[in-house]
């Protein structure tokens, strides 16, 4: 198979995502994949794997750096460019949203490159969608836990039971069009504030 | 009815103009949902514009004449109609090279002379013992930073491409990096230079500011497509920025300024960090110097949109062989700054504009009165340190001239 003859280079601090990516070129077939996660000593080892296909977040803040290095062509033997310019409006717009960029050595066919970019992209969307859940989770739990103290100093402040302190936070989320974890959390906040912490 | 602007911007102390336009109700007072998006690296501003994730953005002076000449991938058309202020830069050395210098004469008054010899003095030095050639960073290829860097150290008597190696780092890592060893100096956008002296990292060593006066730095970037489609919400932020510029210079305002700046979702850093270059009182490292027009974010025409500026950055990629000098790429440049724009956006609000379009740069050895429409306006000193002169109408001359070698 041609196409696994690559050398594909991942460029991405989160540790969790290159691995990701590294799966699915596996998956694909691609044997040659390197990923580098600290962009310290970049240039030698970009000289020293040679790759034809470099992945890269776009949170990485040394795009800059990496664009100038390709340019000159005493770090990198072969010139390379940014994969997106030969490409069509829609992959490059779903590179960005992505949130992925993918450089490529001069010469190399847009056939052989398209599948890599398009796996990136949909990996990339994926894990987002993962540590979107991920967080929507964890608050979902913080604001349990804040409801929860906020009922337990309504309870004692006003000698309601946890029923009446429930239904009077939802009321209340309701009357001023908001959350009822941000209910509990303003109480929470004011309770501390004035000294009434809600430990008993 | 309310448009929704979305503006890219880098976080630097030159994203007040942007900053202050959202916060203070300028862009608002227009008609404006001026929505502001930090992002964390030059590539990342060119590509969602590209996009058309952004309308407009932050940009180097010299990223959208770059743009239009085709030297960056996904390059787009692009439109710079305003400027950003003038100055805000400084050139900030390691506290083991700034010890070099000071052996070798530099001051510490901020002088680009004297600290670019004593720069030379030591890189002889370094060569001599057989040391690593000293490394420099700068934010992009296509930037102030390293026109003005390159500039210094020409003049200086060093060749920038032989005597120091220059390399790229976004402004935020530059003070670690001098810590970590990895670079001995840079030249970088405030609060970035203040933020190494107060880690105690670096020491500045000379400023924009003083290497040549009243000098282009930031442009508003304007993606060309949504300029044509959307005439009037243009003309109409620029008026939004030309009022926030306004506000962004009083002296006044530098506190609440500075703290606007500061918060987590602009340039996430301690207050004091910005008020320096508000101020023009530059802490060095070696005590405070007071610096005159430091950053300018409104008076001198700081906002104008000069062609001379865009053809001065033109002939800086002529000279350091990032582009071919010929008469359409010159053309190209001369045409991606729109004067034309900034004065019919601002025709309704009565203000102070320039008479002429491109100036002869250096010409103003002191601030100058100038005639324009109906309202004062005082320009200079723009003179650069060598006393070199860049007249826009003879830059094959000015381009002979500045030949480093054969």
């Amino acid at each position: 198979m041609a196409a696994a003859s690559l050398a594909i280079l991942v460029i991405d601090e989160n540790r969790i995502r290159a691995a990701i990516i590294e799966a699915g070129l596996r998956e694909a077939g691609h044997e040659r994949v390197t990923l580098i996660h600290d962009i310290a000593g970049i240039a030698a080892r970009i000289a020293e794997i040679e790759p034809d296909v470099i992945v890269i977040d776009l949170e990485n803040p040394n795009r800059d750096m990496l664009e100038n290095m390709f340019q000159l062509s005493r770090v990198v033997k072969r010139p390379i460019a940014m994969f997106v310019d030969r490409s069509d409006a829609s992959s490059i717009e779903a590179a960005v949203d992505a949130g992925v960029s993918a450089y490529v050595v001069d010469g190399l066919r847009k056939e052989r490159v398209k599948p890599i970019l398009d796996m990136a992209i949909s990996r990339f969307r994926a894990f987002s969608r993962l540590a979107q859940e991920l967080e929507e989770a964890r608050s979902e739990l913080q604001g349990r836990k804040v409801i929860d103290r906020a009922k337990g100093i309504l309870m004692r402040s006003k000698g309601i039971s946890e029923h009446e302190a429930y239904a009077l936070l939802r009321k209340t989320a309701m009357n001023q069009n908001r959350k009822i974890a941000d209910i509990a959390q303003s109480l929470v906040t004011a309770a501390g504030l004035l000294g009434e912490g809600d430990q008993p | 009815m309310t448009h929704r602007i979305a503006a890219g911007i880098m976080p630097l102390l030159d994203s007040a103009i942007l900053v202050a336009a959202r916060e203070k109700g300028f862009a608002e007072a227009e008609g404006l949902d001026l929505h502001l998006v930090r992002e964390i690296s030059w590539a990342n501003i060119r590509d969602r514009m590209a996009v058309g994730h952004f309308d407009v953005a932050h940009m180097l002076a010299p990223m959208p004449i770059a743009c239009n000449l085709g030297m960056t991938p996904l390059a787009t058309p692009t439109l710079a109609p305003m400027a950003l202020g003038l100055g805000g830069n400084a050139v900030t050395v390691s506290v083991a090279l700034w010890q070099k210098m000071a052996d070798a004469g530099s001051v510490g008054d901020l002088d680009p002379t004297t600290a670019g010899r004593a720069l030379r003095a030591t890189i002889a030095a370094v060569a001599k013992a057989g040391r690593p050639t000293l490394r420099f960073g700068v934010v992009h290829p296509h930037s102030g930073h390293n026109y003005e860097l390159r500039y210094w150290l020409a003049a200086s008597g060093i060749d920038p491409d032989r005597d120091v190696e220059i390399v790229i780092l976004p402004p935020p890592l530059m003070a670690d990096a001098i810590g970590a060893g990895r670079i001995d100096g840079y030249c970088a956008g405030e609060p970035w230079n203040t933020a190494a002296v107060a880690k105690g990292l670096g020491h500045i060593a000379t400023v924009k500011a003083a290497i040549w006066k009243s000098s282009p730095e930031k442009v508003l970037g304007v993606a060309a497509p949504w300029a044509e489609a959307n005439p009037g919400e243009l003309a109409a932020l620029l008026r939004a920025l030309y009022r926030s510029a306004e506000w962004c210079a009083q002296p006044g305002n530098r506190e609440e300024l500075a703290g606007l700046l500061s918060c987590p979702h602009y340039l996430d850093c301690p207050v004091d960090w910005l008020l320096p270059a508000l101020s023009g009182q530059i802490r060095s490292g070696a005590g405070t110097v007071q610096v005159d027009d430091f950053f300018l974010p409104q008076a001198k025409a700081a906002t104008f949109p000069w062609k001379s500026h865009a053809l001065w950055f033109y002939s800086q990629m002529v000279r350091w062989g990032q582009i071919n000098a010929t008469a359409e790429n010159a053309a190209k440049a001369l045409d991606t700054y729109r004067p034309d724009l900034y004065r019919s956006a601002l025709k309704p609000l009565g203000v102070a504009l320039p008479g002429a379009n491109a100036k002869v740069e250096g010409a103003l050895t002191s601030p100058t009165p100038v005639g324009s429409a109906g309202a004062s306006l005082v320009l200079g000193p723009d003179g650069f340190f060598d006393g070199k002169v860049f007249d826009p109408d003879a830059i094959d001359a000015y381009l002979k001239s500045q030949q480093v070698r054969d």
